[in-house]
């Protein structure tokens, strides 16, 4: 229960007051579906002390894809877990909408995740004993809704499970029991949907249909969707690539391609770069 | 490997805590036992060793009838005062005593009421003067024919005090006569009772009169002997001078007799608490099972890696069971410990209630060390077999690949456990029918344990249909629907948890059933037969019924609207040298008029002081019919002979020989023990009890009552001997929770990812703890529903064996049932409390970051 995510920052620093907000603070706007705001992660204290997140300030527009990147340890995750709700920040603020995520209490998070955020996961984590229709409208069961039919239909079709939603995900292979996960996110039209690499353990097929898949929600439905991952080419499906390192955001691009994605990648992986 | 071994115990030490739990307690019931019966029988020694200390040689004459332990107090055959006498001019003699010593001195408190006894005598006794065991703590010894001494604990506990009269019921009389209390008395080391004994001391006169109903006779004669003189010396040169008519001993001899008979008792006390542990650890067998089993599959790809890298399937073996040696041992050496300390508290419990007995030194027999550490051991590692084995099978390729270990198909084990299942039935019909040739017991009970394991081995396989159905109660929720399909997961571990919980259950409703139906059947018959309307009766305390006046029936036959009234008399007699119960009626009539006794052959309503009337079971099992003679040896007086006059036949409620009542006056208690009175058509009970009631103050043991009152008085006793038995096997069913506890926590363990996920996507802390607490409800309500079902069963056989015993009646306790099943979900409810609040507690980020 301790796990110490490996995105914790490699590097044990004295606390310093130079925040630079280099590039991504893109301008405030009341459509932001998600915002953090000079959001600081400090795990540990004294020599242990490991600064994850240095003053990350973000924001999510409406409708659009993003692509969170980075090196193992930029704090890429942390940034998602502290966006989501999963994780509390050492300072700063983050938003989902309108609710301020910042000092909710257990009972306040569990309702905004349940009502307000999405997640589809590296491991599918799909509830074994139920069926892929039950672990679709788990969310909406668990909060007492009823689905939109109309909206449920969309959904089913577009991730291709009609003829699978009796089977239990031990039935399905990877790539379906993604699609589950992906659905089980979009059926409740959260304000926004966090996915943690979610091709990571899919072969390059299945993870080319489930990123097809999240960019045709993103353009056809307006769903916005923030996705963390190490993949360029899976990065090159967003609209827009914010790179993280070392806790900072130090990079941002617009309208991505594999190439460009890796070319900054390269720049960010020489050490000598960092925080220039 | 070793070392391997020991980490991998150290990771899961709350596990096997939880499963060592289930064998401390199994062990803790059999040291608790042996120490109880070991301590208890030092405490008798040392206690009949003090009452005996004053005693060189012992002179006591043969009793007429020997009665055992269960039965009653001997009562002994008067010595006559010529005796004394006698003894006196062997040479080594110092000194020789007549005493009167005899059970039935009964002291009226200052309430009115009878001072009762849990289990010592009440003893009447001739004073013959202090002595250094016995000292008078205030006033003097009794002098006149209406004196009496009594000892502190009995003043104690009647409230009386020197100087005061006191009402004394004795041996002779069961009415009421005033004394003046002139002395109370306590013991060497300052004791005001020895074991918890109560003593009433006359002049001798009085003793012998009221005691042993024989002026000039003595209980036994107390000789010490000279200086110089050993005690076997002069008990030889005393047993040679009186012939064998006389049993003479040592004064050590005479304690270690009594205290062996007492002992006997004790032992069976033992072997009753053994079977209580027994239970516990078949149920604590299923529990390290079910531990062992699920760590093993969760270290499956450990042990594959160790094959992998060359361990052979024998030293997984080795170091599965090494972990059940070791928890096998902490277990043991709590359990003993906790044993000692069970069986320390119940000796003192033990001793309080027997009114204060002295207690040797808390002793640890070998037998409570051998055994505590045996059955710990060996329970733990044939629980662990299975596990090991399956260990030893699991191939190294399992260490490479991703850990889906399909669910291994049922036909194995329902084949095994209908099998076993049936080995059970036969051996219970077997036992049960009376075929079981002398092992009747051993048979039962080897039907029991195998009809339990068998359904154990089965309930994987019901398990799936009934939890599913049970759960279906749940689904209105979310929590509760994801309960219910958690709980039906993993039949195996389901089944083995629930079958736990089942034993326990099974045990309490079998029983309850047997003793219902018992209950009903007597009551039914009782109700259906008795024609009295009042019966005079009181409630045993100590070895000896209550009794009365029996001037009492003569006076009530006087009283107006009575039609008949019948005192009843009981006593162990010998007939042709056989010992059997024997019953004296003040009127013989009532055996057909009252007791609806029919007639099978010759006159059963009337007898001379030289006829007797047996039932039918007894003339067939005795070869008697009518004319028959046989010869009777009462508990006093020479043996006689009755000529059979009729014979009657057998009912639960016929007794299986009725004397005339002139017989009577040489049994133990000479006075009647039980009254029956019929009213007359048309008399109201509430004018005639009133009455009764008043002619029975001077015989304050026994009061009168209605027939309803009497019949559920007869069966309360029953109720005592449920709720002794639903105390003991509870024990077997907190085991069972803790197995809950076990399975649950395991779960949540394993399903980290699972919850944390569902944390995640929104269910809130109080629905996970209500996800777990249903998956609890639902297991433990399927064991109790099992146990309900099993139990049931179980009982029905017993009862309808018992068939011709008399319980006739089967009679099914439902609402005992119901409350069983509302029992077992709050057992569900709080064995979930502390798993259900760790998964709420779950980190969602850590747990969904899981590996």
């Amino acid at each position: 229960m301790m796990d110490v995510p490996d995105q914790r920052g490699r590097r044990v620093l004295a606390e310093t007051e130079e925040v630079d907000d280099v590039t991504a603070t893109v301008g405030q706007q009341a459509q932001a579906a998600a915002r953090a705001n000079d959001v600081w992660k400090v795990y540990g204290s004294g020599e242990a002390q490991v600064i994850a997140l240095r003053g990350v300030s973000a924001e999510f527009e409406r409708g659009q894809f993003t692509a969170i990147m980075g090196p193992s340890g930029s704090g890429k995750s942390t940034l998602m877990h502290c966006l989501a709700g999963l994780d509390s920040v050492t300072r700063g603020t983050v938003a989902i909408g309108e609710t301020t995520v910042t000092g909710l209490g257990d009972s306040g998070l569990t309702k905004l995740r349940r009502d307000k955020v999405g997640f589809i996961f590296q491991q599918f984590n799909l509830l074994p004993t139920l069926t892929a229709k039950e672990n679709i409208l788990l969310p909406l069961s668990i909060a007492g809704r009823k689905p939109d039919p109309a909206w449920y239909d969309t959904v089913i079709d577009t991730v291709g499970l009609r003829d699978r939603l009796d089977h239990r995900p031990a039935q399905l292979s990877g790539g379906q029991q993604q699609r589950v996960a992906c659905a089980r996110a979009l059926v409740s039209r959260p304000e926004v949907i966090f996915a943690d690499e979610p091709t990571g353990n899919l072969d390059s097929r299945s993870g080319a249909e489930v990123l097809n898949f999240l960019r045709n929600s993103v353009r056809e439905h307006g769903q916005t969707i923030v996705m963390v991952t190490h993949d360029p080419t899976a990065a090159a499906y967003a609209d827009r690539v914010v790179f993280l390192a070392d806790g900072q955001i130090v990079s941002e691009l617009i309208e991505p391609t594999a190439d460009t994605v890796l070319d900054t990648m390269k720049k960010l992986d020489t050490p000598a770069e960092v925080g220039n | 490997m070793f070392r391997a071994t020991l980490k991998s115990l150290l990771a899961r030490k709350v596990r096997l805590i939880l499963s060592g739990l289930a064998v401390v307690l199994g062990v803790m019931f059999v040291s608790g036992a042996f120490v109880l019966t070991d301590t208890l029988g030092r405490s008798f020694d040392s206690v009949f060793a003090d009452g005996f200390s004053e005693i060189d040689v012992n002179v006591a004459a043969t009793p007429k009838v020997e009665v055992s332990e269960v039965e009653g107090e001997q009562t002994a055959t008067p010595v006559p005062a010529a005796v004394v006498d006698r003894v006196k001019q062997v040479p080594g003699v110092a000194s020789a005593t007549g005493i009167v010593n005899a059970d039935g001195a009964r002291v009226i408190g200052s309430n009115g009421k009878v001072v009762t006894s849990f289990g010592p005598p009440q003893l009447g006794e001739n004073w013959t003067g202090e002595s250094e065991l016995l000292q008078l703590r205030e006033g003097r010894g009794p002098q006149a024919d209406d004196e009496i001494v009594i000892n502190k604990s009995l003043a104690t506990a009647a409230k009386v005090q020197v100087g005061q009269k006191v009402g004394v019921l004795t041996a002779f009389e069961s009415k009421k006569r005033d004394f003046t209390l002139v002395g109370i008395l306590g013991y060497s080391g300052d004791r005001d009772s020895i074991g918890g004994l109560n003593e009433v001391f006359f002049t001798t006169p009085v003793a012998q009169r009221l005691m042993l109903g024989a002026p000039d006779a003595f209980s036994s004669i107390t000789v010490r002997a000279a200086d110089g003189v050993s005690n076997e010396t002069l008990r030889d040169d005393v047993a040679r001078t009186l012939g064998a008519e006389y049993e003479v001993k040592t004064g050590e001899q005479v304690a270690a007799d009594a205290s062996a008979s007492l002992k006997e008792g004790l032992s069976f006390f033992n072997k009753i608490l053994l079977g209580f542990a027994a239970v516990a650890l078949l149920v604590g067998t299923f529990l390290i099972l079910n531990t062992f089993s699920i760590i093993v599959a969760q270290r499956t790809r450990e042990l594959a890696l160790m094959r992998a890298i060359g361990a052979s399937g024998r030293q997984i073996i080795g170091s599965v069971v090494l972990e059940a040696i070791a928890v096998g041992l902490i277990a043991s050496v709590l359990g003993l410990a906790a044993g000692i300390g069970v069986g320390a508290l119940l000796a003192f419990l033990f001793g309080k209630l027997a009114g204060g007995l002295t207690l040797a030194g808390i002793g640890v027999p070998a037998a409570a060390v051998i055994g505590s550490f045996a059955v710990g051991l060996v329970i733990t590692v044939v629980a662990a077999l299975l596990p090991a084995l399956r260990a030893s099978r699991i191939p190294p390729i399992a260490a490479m690949q991703d850990v889906a270990t399909p669910d291994r198909p049922l036909t194995k084990v329902t084949i095994a456990g209908s099998v076993i299942t049936g080995i059970g039935a036969v051996l219970l019909f077997l036992g049960l029918s009376g075929n079981a040739s002398g092992q009747t017991l051993p048979t039962i009970l080897g039907g029991v344990l195998f009809a339990f394991i068998g359904v154990a081995l089965l309930t994987p396989l019901i398990s799936r249909p009934v939890v599913s159905l049970l759960g279906a109660i749940f689904s209105w929720s979310v929590p509760g629907k994801l309960g219910r399909l958690n709980s039906g997961r993993n039949p195996r571990r389901t089944a083995i948890t629930a079958a736990a919980l089942m034993v326990g259950i099974a045990l309490v409703t079998g029983v309850t059933v047997i003793l219902d139906s018992a209950k009903g059947s007597i009551s039914a018959l009782a109700e259906d037969t008795i024609k009295a309307e009042l019966v005079i009766s009181g409630v045993q305390g100590g070895p000896r019924p209550p009794s009365f006046d029996p001037g009492v029936l003569d006076r009530a036959k006087a009283l107006p609207g009575v039609q008949m009234v019948d005192g009843e008399y009981g006593d162990m007699a010998k007939l042709n040298g056989e010992s059997t119960w024997v019953a004296a009626s003040s009127d013989v009539a009532s055996l057909r008029q009252i007791f609806g006794a029919k007639p099978t052959a010759g006159d059963i309503d009337r007898l001379s002081p030289t006829q007797m009337l047996v039932s039918s079971d007894t003339a067939t099992s005795r070869g008697l019919s009518v004319g028959s003679t046989v010869n009777v040896q009462l508990t006093r007086g020479e043996a006689r002979t009755y000529t059979v006059s009729g014979i009657y036949e057998s009912s639960q409620l016929t007794n299986p020989v009725v004397l005339p009542v002139t017989a009577a006056k040489d049994f133990a208690i000479p006075q009647p023990i039980q009254g029956f009175i019929q009213l007359a058509p048309g008399t109201r009970v509430g004018d005639v009890q009133p009455q009764v009631e008043t002619l029975l103050a001077d015989s304050p043991e026994v009061s009168v009552a209605d027939r309803e009152a009497f019949i559920k008085q007869q069966t309360s006793q029953l109720d005592g001997l449920l709720t002794m038995i639903q105390i003991l096997l509870a024990l077997a069913i907190v085991i069972a929770v803790l197995g809950i506890i076990n399975t649950l926590a395991l779960s949540v363990l394993e399903r980290t990812r699972e919850l944390g996920l569902l944390r995640a996507i929104g269910l809130r802390r109080g629905q996970t703890m209500g996800m777990i607490t249903v998956e609890a409800v639902v297991i433990s309500v399927f064991g109790a529903l099992l146990g309900v079902v099993v139990g049931t069963g179980l009982g029905a056989a017993v009862v309808e064996a018992l068939k011709d015993e008399g319980i006739t009646d089967l009679i099914l306790p439902w609402g005992q049932m119901g409350v069983f099943l509302g029992l077992a979900a709050i057992i569900g409810v709080v064995a979930a409390v502390l798993p259900a609040i760790r998964a709420a507690r779950i980190n969602v980020l850590g747990a969904i970051a899981h590996d």
